[in-house]
Parts: structure tokens; C-alpha cells; sequence
């Protein structure tokens, strides 16, 4: 089939209309409502008298959440922290994709580029909320915000804790969290900038230029994406430490971040946008979710292999928290996060004609998007809420805030530009991709 | 491609991969069956031309991993559980965890040894097989299309007109 296409128009407008905006209003407004609810059900006590009969078989010992201290606003707060940590990861994994994308020059993604490009849109709205739920919740989500850890010969006083205080300490750590969104946001914003300057004026100084950034990009998220996923997620069950965490992490972010760029591009085709985007660039996409929930379940299978084989109580106690603490509540989401990260795209994927499928492409899409929530749950709900986990109106009304909060951002993102980088030097190659 | 024994062939030889291209639809549209075409380097879109049915490759390669995946697995299992029990840091004997790197590792070899396997054999690539070498210029700069004149109902003239107002340099008549 090569060299047989019809190349159709480039100029294509996006138009977030009035329906959509409609659609995600409602939505939030649903979300509001929900989490209004739930947070009222939790408030008066509604479904707590099935946790104090499971009480007796948690795992009380390798808790070191906000134990003694929970009420229903530490339930909220794990929520906006859930979301938070999973938006952000799917915002700046489209910083990430346009950077090695530029890194190894590739042509065939530049028709697509705009849409990873509208992503990290997001990330001071993220930055914002996180910083603020760490100031209002701090020290109910994480224990080593905790000072009577530190006073040596003081009732509470944790040695192992104590002995983190270098790099786990609040200031410091402020310091970290503004850093990272205020660089990867800057760096996203020269990127975009260089983009859409490439739209008007042409040439291929924009594309160096891009390129360069991108590398500086790349050597910094090496970094804070490690340190990232340690002190967001990792911190709150403060004893234990994995050292594959970070990769786990970006990996997870990664394939969440793919799935949701593919989303759009699938949407928007079916909506008549991107009439330049041809199987071959949706087989791509397909391939890139395909190997990289593999590569997560093998990141994520390296962290657990390890610990299973060595059976150090310290590390154990990690996944015992999950199987069968706190009532065994977590035991399904577990399970649930394997099988739809690796079993289910694996299979649905496996296959060329799989990948040139739209309808099964988004299939995996959604498994691949709901999966990673799951992942982002298991890791971060234990640690706080414990035995109060669930997965009630509560959890479904925050997803559906941040979701159209995110969505909203996107569009408004993708509003203000060609649809297609049309000045995109390598934007010829892409248009003739045939695999 | 199975080796064919006393064959006639006529093999048209080409200078250009966008000419042997177009040269493939023409005579193909001109009812005239190719046997193979040979080319120095890959052509985007030549299998789609020839008019060759998907490759088989894909499954063949998921047969002999699956055959690695089980061998691995009944294996381990055989040895650990049932020939010699044994408990090694404090595991079950069959604790399936710890069989999955091994596993992978043995779906890896087979898939692997299975294909190249699979390449020499579909290639006549064995150590006895003389290959079949229509023109060896084929491996340096020029593009070969092999008609096999036993399966064409066609004049050998009439192929040789065929191919050379699609553009081919030259038409040899090669017998294996």
C-alpha cells in the first residue's frame, strides 16, 4: 500500500464546542455530588460497623499510617491524592513522549504530536492542588511529617524514621515538589512555544532547538521521576523502601499517559479530526501500550519477585498489607491492577489486525487507563485510610472532577492550534507511514 | 519456496526498486504468474504487490513460545514437586512466583531458536541445499523478477514483451 494515500488536508481546527463543555460540566458536577455524598455517608458513620468486624484480622502491626488519627476527611484527602498523583503522571507522560520522540527524531509520530503536546497543560493545576492537599493533610497522609518521630528518647520516637530526616523532612520536601512541576511545566511551555512559532514561521531551527530542550527535559525527569514516584507515593508507607519504585512508577505513568494520547487520537478521528492519521500511526500507538504494560509488569513483577523470594519481614509486610491486612480489602484491587496492566492488553493486543482495530483499541485503552487508577490505589490507599479503604461515591466523584477537569484542559489545549504540526520538518515522513 | 526441480525460468532484471515496483503490478495485471522477485535491500509494499497472503511467521512464533512456556513449566514443576520435593527458602515446593523468570527465559530461547530455525528452512538455507541463484547481482545492485515458464500459460516471447515495456534492463532464460 505504499505511496497510495490520498494526503488529505492539513488545516484542521479544533472545536471544543458548547455539547462538550456541557458534558464535562455535568460531569463534574455529578462528581461533586458524589463525593458530597460520600463524604456525608463517611461523616455519619454509614458502613463503618462492617469494618469493626473485620477489625481483629487486619495486620494492625505494619501500619504506620495516620492509625489512631482517622476520620472521613483522611478518606478525602487519599482520594484527591490518588487522582492527583495519577493526573500528573498522565500530564507530564505527554511532556516525556514528545521529548524522545524528538531525542530519536522520529517522523511518524509528528502528525500525532499535538495531542501529547496539549497534556502537560495540566500540570500546574496538579502542582497547585498537591502542594495545598500536602499542606492542609500532610499529617494525615503521611506519618513522617509526624515531629514526635524525631524526638530522640520521646515517646514516639521511630530510629528508622528518624534516620530518613535528611531527605524526608518538610521543607526539603516542598522544595522537591515545586521544583518538579516548576520544571517540567517550563520545559513543556519553551516546547510548546518553539511549536506553535514552527506553525507560523517554518523551518527547521525550531526543530533543533526543541530537540535540545527535549534532552535537558529527558536528563531531569531521569531524575525527578525517580525521586517523584519515592517521595509522593513511596513516603507514605515511610518504613518500607523498594529501590525499582521510581521505574515502577514512570512506568505506570508512561502506559497511562500512552493510553490516553491514543484515546484522543482515536476520538478524534472518529469525529472527522486528524484525517492525516492512518493505520499504520494507530499501529504504533498499539504497539507502544502493548510493550510498555509489559514492560511495567515486568518493572512491577521485579519489585515483587524479590521481596517474595527474600521474605524480609520489613519488605513483606509491604504486600501482606495487601493480600490479607486490613480485612483483605485490598486483595481484589490487587488483582484487579495485574490483570488489566498485563492479562488484558497483552491479550487484546497481541495481534496486528488487534492494533489496527479501533473498537478494540480503545478497549485496551480503558482497561490500560482504569488499570493504572488501580495501580496508583493499591500503592497509596493502604498506607492512609487502611481499614477505612473502600470504593464508594466517594472514589467514583473524585475521578469524575479530576477526569473532566483534565479533559477540559486537553481540549482548551488542543483549541489553540493546528491540529497537525504542519511545519513539523519530519511531518512528510509521517504522512507516508506504512508498516 | 520449494525447490523447483528442472524448471524453466525467465528472469527480467531491473536497475530501479520504484520501476520493479510498478513492473510487478503491470505484469501481474497482465495475467502472467511471478515465481519471486529479488532485491538487494527491502521494498516498502512489494509483498502487497506480489500479491503475497499474510505471513504465518506471527503464529509460528507464538507455537514455539507456547511450546517453551509449557516445557519450562512442567519441567520445574515435575522436578520441584513431585520427582524430589524440595523447599528452598522456605517456599512450598511448587511456588509459582519463582517459576516465572525461567519460564520467560525458556519462551525466549524457543521462540528464538524456533525462528531462525524456521528462517532456514523457508529460506533453503540448509547445509546440504544448493540455493537457488537466479542472478548474482541481485546481492549488489540490481532487482531480479523470476517467472517460472512451467506455470504460465503464456509464450515465453510473449512474457519477454511483457517485461521489458515494464521496464526492464534485460531478460535471461535461466534452467535449474
Amino acid at each position: 500500500m505504499a505511496s497510495v494515500h490520498a494526503i488529505p488536508s492539513l488545516d484542521e481546527q479544533y472545536e471544543f464546542t458548547a455539547e462538550a463543555k456541557r458534558r464535562l460540566i455535568i460531569g463534574g458536577v455529578v462528581g461533586v455530588a458524589l463525593v458530597a455524598i460520600g463524604s456525608f455517608l463517611l461523616a455519619s458513620g454509614v458502613g463503618e460497623h462492617a469494618h469493626e468486624a473485620v477489625q481483629g484480622h487486619g495486620l494492625s502491626e505494619g501500619h504506620e499510617g495516620a492509625h489512631g488519627h482517622y476520620t472521613w476527611m483522611t478518606r478525602f484527602w487519599a482520594n484527591v491524592w490518588v487522582n492527583s498523583v495519577y493526573f500528573t503522571g498522565i500530564a507530564v507522560a505527554g511532556m516525556f513522549f514528545l521529548s524522545y520522540n524528538y531525542l530519536a527524531q522520529a517522523g511518524w509520530s509528528s502528525v500525532i504530536k499535538r495531542i501529547p503536546e496539549a497534556m502537560p497543560a495540566f500540570l500546574p493545576v496538579m502542582g497547585i492542588i498537591m502542594l495545598a492537599t500536602f499542606l492542609i493533610a500532610g499529617h494525615d497522609l503521611f506519618h513522617w511529617t509526624h515531629a514526635e518521630l524525631y524526638v530522640k528518647g520521646g515517646e514516639g520516637y521511630d530510629p528508622i524514621i528518624a534516620g530518613k530526616k535528611g531527605f524526608l523532612n518538610t521543607p526539603f520536601f516542598l522544595g522537591r515538589m515545586i521544583f518538579y512541576f516548576v520544571s517540567w511545566y517550563f520545559l513543556w511551555r519553551i516546547l510548546r512555544n518553539y511549536s506553535l512559532q514552527e506553525d507560523l514561521n517554518g523551518g527547521t531551527e525550531y526543530y533543533y532547538k526543541s530537540m535540545k530542550f527535549g534532552v535537558v527535559f529527558l536528563v531531569i525527569f531521569a531524575v525527578t521521576s525517580s525521586t517523584a514516584a519515592w517521595d509522593l507515593i513511596m513516603s507514605i508507607d515511610t518504613h518500607w523502601f523498594s529501590t525499582m519504585f521510581g521505574w515502577y512508577t514512570l512506568a505506570s505513568w508512561h502506559v497511562a499517559g500512552l493510553a490516553t494520547m491514543t484515546l484522543v487520537v482515536v476520538m478524534l478521528k472518529e469525529q472527522g479530526y486528524l484525517q492525516a492519521v492512518n493505520q499504520s500511526h494507530l499501529h504504533d500507538l498499539g504497539k507502544f501500550i502493548f510493550a510498555f504494560s509489559i514492560f511495567w509488569t515486568y518493572v512491577w513483577f521485579a519489585q515483587f519477585m524479590l521481596i517474595y523470594y527474600a521474605n524480609l519481614p520489613e519488605e513483606t509486610i509491604y504486600y501482606r498489607e495487601r493480600f490479607s491486612g486490613y480485612g483483605g480489602i485490598y486483595l481484589a484491587p490487587f488483582f484487579v491492577n495485574l490483570f488489566l496492566n498485563f492479562v488484558f492488553p497483552f491479550l487484546v493486543l497481541m495481534t496486528r489486525d488487534a492494533k489496527r482495530t479501533t473498537v478494540l483499541l480503545k478497549v485496551a485503552c480503558w482497561g490500560v487507563l482504569v488499570g493504572h487508577y488501580f495501580d496508583f490505589y493499591t500503592n497509596i490507599m493502604p498506607g492512609t485510610v487502611g481499614e477505612h479503604g473502600g470504593f464508594g461515591p466517594i472514589e467514583f466523584g473524585m475521578i469524575l472532577i479530576f477526569a473532566c477537569a483534565f479533559i477540559w484542559s486537553v481540549s482548551t489545549q488542543l483549541t489553540k492550534a493546528n491540529l497537525i504540526a504542519k511545519n513539523h520538518p519530519l511531518l512528510e515522513e509521517a504522512l507516508h507511514h506504512d508498516i | 519456496m520449494a525447490t523447483p526441480v528442472n524448471s524453466k525460468f525467465l528472469v527480467g532484471i531491473f536497475d530501479d526498486d520504484d520501476v520493479v515496483l510498478k513492473a510487478v503490478r503491470e505484469v501481474r495485471e497482465s495475467g502472467v504468474r511471478i515465481h519471486e522477485v529479488y532485491t538487494p535491500f527491502p521494498i516498502h509494499g512489494l509483498d502487497v504487490a506480489l500479491g503475497h497472503p499474510r505471513s504465518r511467521l506471527g503464529i509460528a512464533a507464538f507455537m514455539f513460545g507456547l511450546t517453551g512456556c509449557i516445557t519450562a513449566l512442567l519441567l520445574m514443576s515435575y522436578t520441584e514437586k513431585f520427582d524430589w520435593p524440595m523447599v528452598v527458602g522456605g517456599k512450598d515446593s511448587f511456588s509459582f512466583p519463582i517459576y516465572i523468570p525461567i519460564t520467560f527465559e525458556l519462551t525466549v530461547l524457543f521462540t528464538a531458536l524456533g525462528m531462525v530455525a524456521t528462517f532456514i528452512i523457508s529460506n533453503n538455507m540448509g547445509p546440504t541445499v544448493k540455493p537457488l541463484m537466479f542472478d548474482l547481482r541481485t546481492t549488489d545492485n540490481k532487482f531480479a523478477m523470476a517467472i517460472d515458464l512451467e506455470k504460465n500459460s503464456l509464450q515465453e516471447t510473449a512474457i519477454e514483451s511483457i517485461l521489458k515495456q515494464s521496464g526492464a534492463a534485460e531478460v535471461n532464460v535461466k534452467q535449474f
